[in-house]
């Protein structure tokens, strides 16, 4: 093997506000196909966490089984992690979450995990609105298994070995739209133009950010009639908006066209700069959202970009009213109040 | 821009910056790749090939590889290439039988060379195969030029010398030592075909104007002059405190030697800043690790006599003040004169050409600094049958130019035998080869040792300044060759871009541990494609790398400046788009036409 990523880097890397410089926010090499989407969605995470200067024991990283779940040992590697069990991701984020909220949460997944064996978990997560990014790395098929058709492929949408898929896909994204996603994008993994941009957004958007970036699986997906490859997606590619966050505010320094730009705020003061490209969608409008996509599925193109946004609802952490101290940070009487304070909780209840 | 042209060699040939650097284009890489695999006998003949010279350059070599090398732009110090280079000549095997086996059918063309120093023994390497009849001329009493007169026994011995050179004289070469030629019109008299003139700069400077220059005659010498007299056993002793004028490498050598012939105190004084001192940086620690002084910023102001007798020098003390286009100025510092006392003085301050023996109107133009009028490209003077090479040419540089002088000169003379045009070029000897063996299996060692450079073993100075002629150096041995080897980048492996396999996936430019890659949109200018890429391309001496444009309309742009062609570019193409090739080069020499 010679397989070994060598340890000098340019020595004119630029480095980020807190004096990182993209290797600190690396993983380990990577052991997935040579090509694979997957890694191009790590190196977009990790560009995203370098450029907002995010320190990288910030952020935690779960996931459940396939390869996309195996990506985490491949970017952050500073970072906290959990491989959970297949499908199990949400339930792992969720409890991470409660107990600490101060930190930034990847949960990444893919279309088995996510659309098959863990949907009933994804739905939960998104009902709750858990404050995290979810990323899915859509490839439309099993690649840890040798590329069975998964339930995200599309309807006609021939394998490898030459069978036409029969049935219909599960639509992630209108899905989360439908469930009351609070944030919800769909990009693709050879655009990191927008993909780490819909990152950066993800992270600061308060609540459940869900991402569905269609990666092609270069093994057993990226034949001539799968809808999920390379070629196929950059020739079937449509695109909401141009978006761009705003760290601080500032004038709008770009000429866009009259009225095609238009700016949300966030939760935490910064605002997404969108620079529409799609006609008669208006991101924080459910039913404009699901109709971009039904438009979009309608003319056979892959819609991309921010798809919806709602930032009036608060996260779970906010519906439950929980402290703002870490779990680990309470002491003993706090997290323990004793006998007195259960007896009186319990006279409340008579 | 448009696609870079890698179908012209020089492309690929730049990315090997040790090779590109080197006037005689040695394949670098390709050697050192040899000595980690222990094929000396290979290595050396590698090298033979190139620069005729490989134990003698390995040794004393100016290296103009080593600035060149990727790993000060990546780490901080080069490959010791110089010192590997070395390696293989001392573990070499039987390589007499894998040179050019005499006697070679006479061709009937007689060549003169005048000078048997380096530029005119790779003259004879070149063109003796090519059954030549060479007469080679020289005023010593054996050949080598300055690398026998000059550079001491210490930095290279006798034997290796010898070796080398007798290489080439066995080649059936008529040599007439002891023979100092007087006039070229005598020669060319003579039905010679050609005449080559390698006499390079035998002159030394002096500063015959500084007081008491006269007066201190007997313990005043020419530094080149006083190396010549040691070399060939004419003087065995030198006063016990010694000033040496000059900061270049002769100056380095005649302090060494000092040293050795029983100076005690042995002072090497320079009127620049040591920092711009002429003598490559080792030398200067060789010296101060066997106590020499170097006192910088002195100018020399006159010898100083008592009794008839030379007690010292005086210097003035200057500072260097540069101004705004970073010319020097050495202005005085108002200091009191220095008094430094000596009982002899080796004046070491630059060397120049001369050529008293070459009549002026036998049609060979000189210009205004009594240089004679070369051409370079072909070397040929302006007499049609008369070529220069070495200092002789373009006056003093170093053996390695030399050799590639010898090379160039020995196609010109051999094209002008022949009745072709001498100014049609050859072009170099290229080739390109896949080192694909396998997933992750690659022809080369392509994982990057972080190691630092080694340093090369010396003998103890307590035993090496008792005797002029015991090597310092002691070389690497094979384990510690191995290891510095192993520090080389493989510059030659190109990364070779296919643009119709790639599908843009982006694997590459996420890979690269050195963001060398980037996938972006075309721009007119290259200072403008150069500021897009992901760390911007500022080193402008280093080319970009631009592709035609791919399906998305993007190119692909890789900036060869600091690539530590680790392969993993081509390691994580799916589609082979990338592959890693080995770039071979070399320059076309005369028995090769």
């Amino acid at each position: 093997m010679t397989y070994i990523k060598p340890l000098f880097r340019h020595p004119k890397l630029p480095k980020n506000k807190i004096g990182y410089t993209l290797k600190e926010y690396e993983g380990a090499l990577s052991t997935l196909c040579a090509g694979c989407g997957h890694d191009s969605i790590s190196a977009a995470i990790v560009q995203a966490c370098y450029d907002l200067s995010i320190e990288p024991h910030r952020v935690a990283k779960i996931s459940g089984i396939g390869c996309s779940s195996k990506t985490p040992a491949y970017f952050l590697g500073n970072s906290h992690g959990f491989n959970s069990v297949h499908g199990r991701m949400p339930s792992v984020a969720t409890g991470a979450n409660l107990a600490n909220k101060e930190l930034v949460y990847f949960g990444v997944s893919g279309d088995g995990d996510t659309a098959s064996i863990g949907m009933g978990q994804f739905v939960h997560a998104i009902r709750r609105n858990l404050n995290m990014v979810y990323l899915v790395m859509n490839n439309g098929c099993y690649g840890l298994t040798k590329g069975q058709d998964s339930a995200t492929a599309d309807k006609g949408s021939k394998s490898k070995a030459g069978s036409v898929n029969p049935f219909l896909p599960v639509d992630l994204a209108s899905m989360a739209v439908e469930l009351g996603a609070t944030f919800v994008a769909q990009s693709f993994s050879g655009d990191k133009g927008q993909l780490v941009p819909l990152i950066k957004a993800a992270i600061h958007h308060q609540g459940f950010a869900f991402i569905n970036v269609i990666s092609p699986c270069v093994t057993f997906n990226n034949n001539l009639g799968s809808t999920k490859s390379y070629d196929f997606v950059r020739g079937h590619l449509g695109v909401t908006s141009q978006l761009d966050l705003v760290m601080e505010k500032e004038a709008i320094s770009v000429d866009y066209e009259k009225g095609s730009v238009v700016r949300v705020a966030l939760h935490d003061g910064t605002e997404l700069e969108l620079s529409k490209l799609a006609n008669e969608w208006d991101p924080k409008n459910r039913i404009s959202a699901i109709n971009a996509i039904e438009n979009a599925r309608e003319n056979e193109q892959v819609l991309t970009g921010l798809l919806y946004l709602n930032t009036d609802y608060g996260d779970l952490h906010e519906i439950l009213d929980t402290t703002d101290t870490p779990l680990n940070q309470l002491d003993e009487a706090s997290l323990c109040p004793g006998t007195v304070t259960l007896e009186e909780i319990n006279r409340g209840l008579q | 821009m448009k696609p870079t042209d890698t179908s012209n060699p020089e492309y690929y040939h730049k990315v090997v910056d040790c090779q590109y650097a080197c006037p005689a284009h040695t394949p670098v890489p390709e050697y050192i790749r040899l000595i980690a695999a222990e094929k000396y006998t290979d290595a050396y003949m590698i090298n033979w090939q190139s620069n005729v010279f490989p134990g003698i350059l390995g040794r004393t070599c100016d290296r103009p590889c080593e600035p060149a090398c990727r790993r000060v732009r990546v780490e901080e110090e080069p490959v010791a290439i110089c010192r590997l280079k070395r390696v293989a000549a001392d573990n070499k095997g039987d390589v007499k039988s894998l040179m050019p086996q005499g006697p070679f059918t006479p061709n009937g063309k007689k060549v003169a060379l005048i000078g048997a120093g380096p530029a005119s023994i790779t003259v004879a390497r070149d063109l003796a195969p090519l059954g030549y009849e060479i007469h080679l001329f020289d005023e010593q009493i054996a050949g080598g030029g300055m690398m026998r007169s000059q550079i001491p026994a210490f930095r290279l011995p006798e034997e290796v010398l010898n070796e080398e050179v007798n290489y080439i004289l066995d080649l059936g070469i008529h040599t007439q030592f002891f023979t100092y030629v007087e006039s070229l019109k005598e020669v060319l008299e003579k039905d010679y075909d050609a005449v080559f003139v390698g006499t390079g700069a035998p002159r030394g400077r002096d500063l015959p104007k500084l007081p008491g220059r006269q007066e201190g005659g007997p313990y005043i010498h020419i530094g080149i002059e006083w190396l010549a007299n040691v070399a060939f056993e004419h003087v065995h002793s030198i006063g016990k405190r010694v000033i040496v004028l000059g900061g270049g490498n002769t100056a380095m050598d005649c302090c060494r030697t000092s040293r050795r012939l029983g100076g005690e105190s042995v002072k090497v004084v320079v009127r620049s800043p040591f920092k711009d001192m002429k003598a490559s940086p080792w030398e200067k620690e060789d010296a101060m690790h066997e106590d020499v002084e170097i006192l910088d910023n002195h100018v020399p102001l006159s010898f100083e006599m008592e009794d008839g007798k030379l007690i010292g020098m005086k210097f003035q003390k200057v500072k260097a003040v540069y101004d705004e286009n970073g010319k020097r100025q050495l202005l005085p510092t108002g200091e009191e004169d220095v008094f430094i006392p000596a009982d002899e003085v080796l004046i070491a301050i630059g060397q120049e050409n001369s050529f008293p023996w070459i009549e002026r109107d036998i049609g060979l133009e000189f210009d205004q600094w009594e240089m004679p009028v070369v051409d370079k490209v072909t070397f040929r003077s302006t007499h049609p049958k008369v070529f220069f090479g070495g200092d002789a040419a373009f006056g003093p540089e170093n053996v390695i130019t030399a050799v590639a002088h010898g090379h160039q000169a020995a196609v010109s003379i051999h094209l002008m035998c022949e009745g072709k045009d001498i100014h049609d070029r050859p072009s170099p000897y290229v080739n390109l080869v896949s080192q694909k063996m396998g997933i992750h299996e690659w022809s080369y060692d392509s994982p990057v040792a972080i190691d630092k450079r080694y340093v090369v073993p010396q003998a103890a100075k307590s035993i090496t300044l008792k005797d002029r002629r015991m090597e310092v150096e002691l070389g690497f041995d094979p384990p510690l060759g191995y290891k510095e080897a192993q520090r080389c980048l493989n510059c030659d492996v190109q990364t070779v871009f296919s643009e119709n396999l790639c599908i843009e996936c982006d694997a590459c430019m996420d890979i690269c541990p050195t963001s060398c890659i980037t996938f972006t949109t075309n721009e007119d200018k290259e200072e403008d494609l150069r500021k897009k890429l992901l760390v911007p391309a500022e080193n402008e001496t280093q080319d970009i790398l631009v592709s035609d444009s791919l399906a998305t309309g993007r190119v692909m742009v890789k900036d060869e400046d600091v690539c530590l062609h680790c392969g993993l570019c081509a390691e994580r193409c799916p589609t082979s788009a990338w592959d890693m090739q080995k770039f071979f080069y070399s320059v076309t020499k005369a028995h090769e036409l």
